[in-house]
């Protein structure tokens, strides 16, 4: 039998299917090459970033703090970019990961050592890490030209004729299916979100579960967070503002439950694609860019609608319930 | 008085005792009046949330609200209505917004989070879509006396409305039924529901206050600023958020105080204002809201766990 998800992804399918015709109905050049690679470039640190959003939200947590995380770590390697032109890449990608976890395991202590509720903890270092990049960069840009090559060319240079960013978002897409799916770990994060009481039973730590989701979305976050700033050339302190949000709003599209306990990786991955669809295509369409913003709200909303009703009731009803006495004329 | 609140009152001294060494302006009556107005709009908000928070829940889209109302209320000035006019429409769209959120969330049985993650798009996104890049700079004559005029010359009017709403928000949560049943269904909502409360009911008016607050702080906001465009009062939503945990509210619900938010508002706003003074810029005015809502939280959480239990 066909999960409830499953058959939200179907719908989902369709609609982005409908989408497409119809945006290319309109403007034939949203098929061309050049367009959809600009889609999967965009759309993959969206991919990837809803998937580990995705990651927290099974547990009944939330990241607040990854799109901060993202635009401090980019800061960072952009910095050490302009100081040393010359580093190697491989340098740059280290940097970003272990920065990123190191941001990563502050939120992680803070959750699950001293025991904060997530979304306060990563409310609060979303202030202080996006402060923080005003901090290291003294308020300035760092701009286009004073990037080393090879920092800005290896996103988009390209291997087997896929761009390097696409190439990690499918790393990272395929490690997240592989994880949630087929390790004990990964399974521990369903059994938690689903039922926090019987996962304790059964002996799975909540503490270590959030130790590891919380460093695992640092991680994944300063890696996001190099390619964005080198996708677009550009760090600066507002990179990346309110990314977390997009992030949430691709997961509660694609029927991740934010209570936690539901959510698939094609459903998240789906939720990512129409909102990249959404956000990249309304210019060939004519319709104002100005219109993005309410357009993806209405479409949480209907989503957010739809998943409702597959919600299972939280209690089961054991008495029938109380019709009005119909007494004999 | 309970711990909590006077640790902020040890903050709120330490804040102004600062405050007062590192500069000679600190102390000047109409200064410290006049350093109200730039935080009373959000202030008027935390009330509001203060109740939404307590009863279990959480509204993303306030800052959106303000958005949408501003956007409206400049749309409707440039169309000559007075000021009247202007000020009951503003109030009205963030009713009506407010409403909306509460409908939704009750309606579909959702997660307040969720659905105004997705409102908050929806309702700055109108606000774009009126806009663009452009801005509403046309009011009539006196609109500004609203958020820039003072009552006998000295207390600015936005800190007269706060005053007000804050008496009254602060007898509504401790001094009516209203208030126990929202602590009561904010640490049980099933109990509570079972005990007769009609907790939809409750939770529906909760948000709609909460956007009709948005819409007194708009007006407030476009008033004092005399321009709207649509990016106003972005991400207010996590300031007014982080100064109502730092009041001492339980994100998880359930409990806090309206004098504990009240005295986290005088807190966050005087600090501003002292980091204003000494030239520091804004931004680091978000590394130390992010450090104090941690620490805040966390410090009684390793007390706790430091100090072995004795009773109670």
């Amino acid at each position: 039998m066909r999960s409830a998800l499953q058959r939200r992804e179907a719908v989902l399918v369709g609609i982005l299917a409908a989408m497409i015709v119809v945006i290319t109905v309109r403007a034939p050049v949203f098929l061309s090459a050049g367009s959809l690679d600009t889609l999967a470039t965009d759309g993959g640190i969206l991919a990837m970033m809803a998937l580990v959003q995705m990651i927290a939200l099974l547990t009944g947590g939330i990241d607040l703090s990854l799109a901060a995380i993202m635009a401090l770590v980019g800061m960072v390697t952009a910095l050490m970019s302009r100081a040393y032109p010359e580093l190697p890449v491989v340098l740059t990608l280290v940097t970003a990961l272990s920065a990123g976890l190191v941001l990563g395991a502050i939120n992680a202590v803070l959750i699950a050592v001293i025991g904060i509720p997530p979304i306060v903890v990563t409310l609060g270092t979303m202030s202080m890490y996006r402060g923080a990049v005003f901090l290291v960069s003294g308020g300035t840009w760092v701009n286009a030209h004073e990037f080393g090559h090879a920092y800005l060319a290896f996103p988009t240079a390209r291997t087997l004729g896929l761009a390097h960013i696409t190439w990690i978002t499918l790393a990272v897409i395929a490690a997240g299916y592989v994880f949630l799916n087929h390790t004990r770990a990964g399974r521990e994060l369903y059994a938690l979100g689903g039922n926090r009481v019987a996962a304790r039973y059964v002996g799975i730590s909540e503490s270590r579960v959030a130790l590891r989701v919380y460093c695992l979305t640092g991680t994944i976050s300063g890696l996001a967070g190099y390619l964005w700033v080198a996708r677009y050339a550009v760090a600066y302190t507002e990179t990346a503002l309110g990314f977390e949000l997009q992030t949430v709003a691709a997961c509660v599209i694609g029927g991740v439950s934010t209570a936690g306990g539901k959510g698939r990786v094609l459903g998240c991955l789906l939720g990512a694609a129409f909102l990249v669809i959404v956000l990249n295509s309304l210019p060939l369409i004519d319709v104002s860019p100005f219109w993005q913003m309410a357009i993806s709200g209405a479409a949480i909303l209907a989503a957010v609608i739809v998943n409702s009703r597959d919600e299972a009731p939280r209690g089961k009803r054991i008495l029938p319930r109380a019709t009005a006495a119909k007494e004999p004329a | 008085m309970r711990r909590w609140e006077l640790v902020l009152v040890i903050l709120l001294v330490a804040v102004c005792v600062t405050g007062s060494f590192v500069s000679p302006y600190f102390l000047d009556i109409h200064n410290l009046f006049d350093s109200t107005q730039a935080f009373a709009e959000k202030a008027i908000v935390a009330l509001s949330m203060t109740l939404v928070i307590i009863g279990r829940d959480i509204d993303l889209s306030v800052a959106a609200i303000i958005a949408l109302c501003a956007a409206i209320v400049g749309w409707l000035a440039s169309h000559g209505v007075g000021t009247t006019g202007l000020a009951l429409a503003s109030v009205a769209v963030g009713t009506a917004a407010g409403a909306f959120n509460g409908a939704i969330i009750l309606r579909f049985r959702t997660q307040a989070i969720v659905v105004t993650i997705g409102t908050m798009s929806l309702f700055r996104g109108i606000a774009y879509a009126m806009l663009g890049d452009g801005a509403y700079t046309q009011y009539p004559e006196g609109f500004e006396e609203l958020g820039q005029g003072y009552l006998w010359g000295l207390v600015p009017y936005e800190l007269v409305a706060f005053g007000i709403l804050a008496i009254a928000f602060t007898l509504v949560l401790h001094r009516t039924v209203i208030g126990r049943r929202l602590y009561a269904y904010g640490n049980n909502p099933d109990a509570a529901h079972y005990s007769g409360i009609h907790v939809d009911a409750h939770r529906f008016w909760l948000f709609t206050v909460n956007g009709a607050m948005c819409g007194i702080a708009s007006l407030f906001l476009t008033s004092r600023i005399g321009a709207t465009r649509p990016n106003i009062a972005t991400s207010w939503e996590l300031d007014v958020i982080a100064v109502v945990v730092l009041g001492g509210v339980s994100i998880l619900g359930g409990s806090g105080s309206m004098p504990g938010v009240i005295l986290a508002v005088f807190v966050m706003g005087l600090l501003t204002f002292v980091l204003g003074l000494m030239n520091v810029p804004g931004i680091m005015m978000s590394i130390i809201t992010g450090f104090l809502l941690v620490v805040a939280i966390a410090t009684p959480l390793v007390l706790r766990r430091l100090m072995p239990r004795r009773v109670g």
